[in-house]
């Protein structure tokens, strides 16, 4: 736990709590971008030991939350499939599609593993190799370097029978979406930590100048996120708008260098629909044309699933904290955790889910069902 | 005789046409089922306390029964087996009742091709756990079934005890300023079942803490007789029993996570999977909801006892938030404990 429990120290917290409510003057709303940062601040409380003039807006940073529910619904028509073992992170297999989930399809003989790594998916493509192995390719620029990696190393190997559902999603593009909303509330953002140990940080920098708002590389740990809070408020109270690295330890400016030479042999940019939000130009990646063979969706012949984000969900607005959960006219009613609509419901994080489920419940318990 | 084809599914039961593993999970499906398809079934005053086993009266005597089924992969791991679980897991369900454990049923469902040896080490591990938790097995069945339709052994065990007189144990009966005691480190048995199937090696190796608890709850029963609440937390942990007893008792729960026991091989398992030792299963802890008065006397008892030297005081019982558990966290703030769907994932971020 060394390296952890550091960065949990609680008279370091109260330290920088303190530093947090002295800076702080006006009313700011910052957005965290990452689900994993989200976990961190509700798990640890962090949002109700901030000044009250601090907003903190979940952003769309959940992968698991924000994939389509088109890919998920060519997932469960590829993991039905006889003959397929299909291979998924964990937290995957809950994630409802049109009407039911990978653990449904699980309970009917689907053959629907958990791998911690597309690694693990690839020794289960070369230990069985009379049936096709399909990896399910999710998550930000953070996973992405893991996943081409099996896909240039299942090539290299001639491995024939492995392939990858690919639904990678970019989070540059959804920033500058968010941003380009008139009615966006977002005044800074907490960047991803360990997206930009990947990516680097001068993607941001133009985006910072153009819209003027101050965005901070961040971490996961409590002492991480707060100190991103910290410098971001330092930024908005002397009405600067830079991009800052709170997160050195982890994050150097240019990223690494090597993971995305990988990335960028493997996949290519294309349009990309978020859960609840539509479609974001420019926000995914997909195989190229040289790893295009490797793709489960034309492999399985699932490309002529299409299907449409719910039209009532209003998960969109409730990201770029416009409205409040239970506003959502399907709150409750057509989407609650165990059949949620938008990514915001998905995730036990999601803004929506913790107000349905229990999150809130102390502040807004008028509110709650 | 039902009527299938008029059967109507209550309505949480709805979206789940099939069952899945989160019906087992110990969770908010587990309950969906217990709730509205188990209960209204066989409805009675007995069942419906949704205890870990039923106080039964009987003639001039309170009787404890309870049944369980095992169905743990793999067979062996560190710190147990299936075996130890098996008689175990029942005489822990009888002890939360209060109960002195005495009988037990072993029923077994074996898989053709399960290797003699096999069966005779457990065999022996079952006769061995019986006599450490002083119960006899006194009655037994067994079925082979077809290779390909099990796996390799169930177990069921039913148990029945005596429950002493003036003994009144219930998830009724939590009430608000009571405290909230853990006999130990919680989170061993879920994590050392994870480490051997995920393959993950530590230092020192996680292990199974299966142990019977009917002699601490004798010392615990003796030192006082205001215990409220007993109940082992397996599966789901810690925060769904706590969740279970809040809503039963109408009452809030809140805890303090600074005075969690949990070893640090079992924080860094979690930590690398992504999950939280509240929800991860036990399967020789046990929680008690006393009368605050008699709070430390209980718990200096506990840490007499060779299976309740970590045992802590991890929160109390109040009257706000009812049906909710909340938790202080490590830096100060509060957070939610809520119940888990299904079965925890290690997540990806």
């Amino acid at each position: 736990m060394k390296y952890l429990t550091e960065f949990r120290d609680n008279d370091l917290v109260q330290k920088l709590l303190y530093e947090i409510h002295q800076i702080t003057t006006r009313p700011w709303a910052m957005m965290e971008v990452c689900g994993g940062q989200t976990h961190s601040i509700i798990r640890n409380g962090i949002d109700q030991l901030l000044p009250p003039e601090i907003e903190l807006i979940h952003g769309p940073g959940c992968p698991v939350c924000v994939t389509p529910l088109e890919t998920i619904d060519k997932a469960l028509a590829i993991a039905a499939q006889p003959n397929v073992i299909f291979c998924s992170f964990g937290d995957m297999l809950r994630v409802p599609g049109s009407d039911h989930d990978l653990f449904a399809v699980k309970s009917q003989g689907g053959d629907i593993r958990i791998v911690y790594s597309p690694l693990d998916a690839l020794k289960v493509a070369r230990d069985n190799p009379d049936k096709q192995v399909v990896f399910f390719g999710i998550g930000f620029e953070t996973t992405a370097p893991a996943n081409a990696q099996a896909l240039v190393v299942a090539k290299k190997q001639g491995l024939k029978n492995f392939s990858m559902l690919v639904s990678h999603v970019l989070v540059p593009p959804a920033i500058e979406a968010l941003m380009q909303s008139p009615t966006c509330r977002v005044q800074a953002f907490l960047a991803a930590g360990h997206v930009c140990s990947v990516m680097g940080y001068w993607q941001y920098e133009p985006l910072a100048e153009k819209y003027h708002v101050p965005i901070v590389v961040t971490g996961f740990e409590p002492l991480d996120v707060l100190n991103g809070v910290y410098h971001a408020v330092l930024q908005l109270e002397a009405s600067r708008h830079e991009v800052e690295n709170a997160y050195s330890r982890a994050v150097q400016r240019e990223g690494n260098l090597p993971a995305q030479k990988v990335m960028q042999d493997v996949f290519e940019v294309c349009d990309r629909t978020w859960r609840g939000i539509g479609m974001i130009p420019q926000s995914g990646w997909q195989l190229n044309a040289a790893y295009r063979d490797m793709d489960a969706a034309i492999r399985f012949q699932v490309g002529d699933i299409h299907t449409q984000e719910s039209a009532i969900c209003r998960s969109g607005e409730v990201l770029q904290g416009l409205i409040k959960p239970h506003l959502c006219p399907a709150f409750g009613k057509e989407c609650t955790p165990s059949k949620p609509l938008g990514a915001t419901m998905v995730s036990s994080e999601g803004a929506c889910a913790a107000y349905y489920n229990y999150g809130r419940f102390i502040e807004h318990e008028q509110v709650a069902p | 005789m039902i009527d299938f084809d008029n059967w109507v599914c209550p309505l949480p039961l709805r979206d789940y046409p099939q069952i899945v593993m989160g019906h087992g999970g110990g969770g908010k499906l587990s309950n969906d089922l217990v709730e509205h398809l188990f209960v209204p079934a066989f409805h009675n005053p007995m069942l419906s306390s949704l205890a870990d086993g039923a106080a039964l009266a009987v003639g001039g005597q309170r009787l404890a029964f309870s049944t369980d089924s095992y169905v743990v992969r793999p067979l062996f791991f560190p710190g147990g087996s299936i075996a130890d679980l098996a008689i175990n897991g029942t005489v822990n369900d009888l002890a939360m009742l209060g109960a002195t454990p005495l009988f037990l049923s072993v029923g077994m469902i074996l898989e053709e091709g399960l290797p003699m040896n096999t069966l005779g080490s457990l065999v022996d591990l079952l006769a061995t756990a019986a006599r450490i938790a002083n119960v006899q097995v006194v009655t037994g069945d067994t079925k082979v079934v077809d290779k390909g339709h099990g796996d390799q052994i169930y177990i069921n065990t039913s148990g029945v005890g005596l429950i002493p007189a003036g003994i009144d144990i219930a998830p009724q009966n939590a009430r608000p300023g009571d405290q909230i005691l853990i006999s130990g480190t919680i989170g061993d048995h879920g994590m050392a079942i994870m480490s051997v199937r995920e393959g993950l090696e530590f230092e020192s190796p996680i292990r199974s803490d299966s142990a019977p608890l009917n002699g601490l709850v004798a010392a615990m029963l003796q030192c006082s007789t205001n215990i409220h609440v007993l109940r082992d937390p397996t599966r789901g942990g810690v925060a769904s029993s706590l969740n279970e007893i809040a809503k039963s008792a109408g009452v809030g729960i809140a805890l303090d996570e600074r005075q969690f026991p949990v070893r640090p091989e079992v924080a860094a398992a979690c930590e690398l999977l992504g999950m939280d030792p509240l929800y991860v299963a036990n399967e020789g802890k046990l929680l008690a909801i006393v009368a605050p008065e008699d709070a430390d006397a209980i718990l200096e008892t506990m840490r007499q006892h060779p299976l309740g030297q970590d045992a802590a005081i991890i929160g109390e019982v109040v009257s706000e938030h009812r049906g909710k558990v909340t938790s202080r966290t490590g830096i100060g703030g509060t957070r939610v404990v809520a119940m888990q769907i299904g079965e925890q994932l290690p997540r990806i971020c």
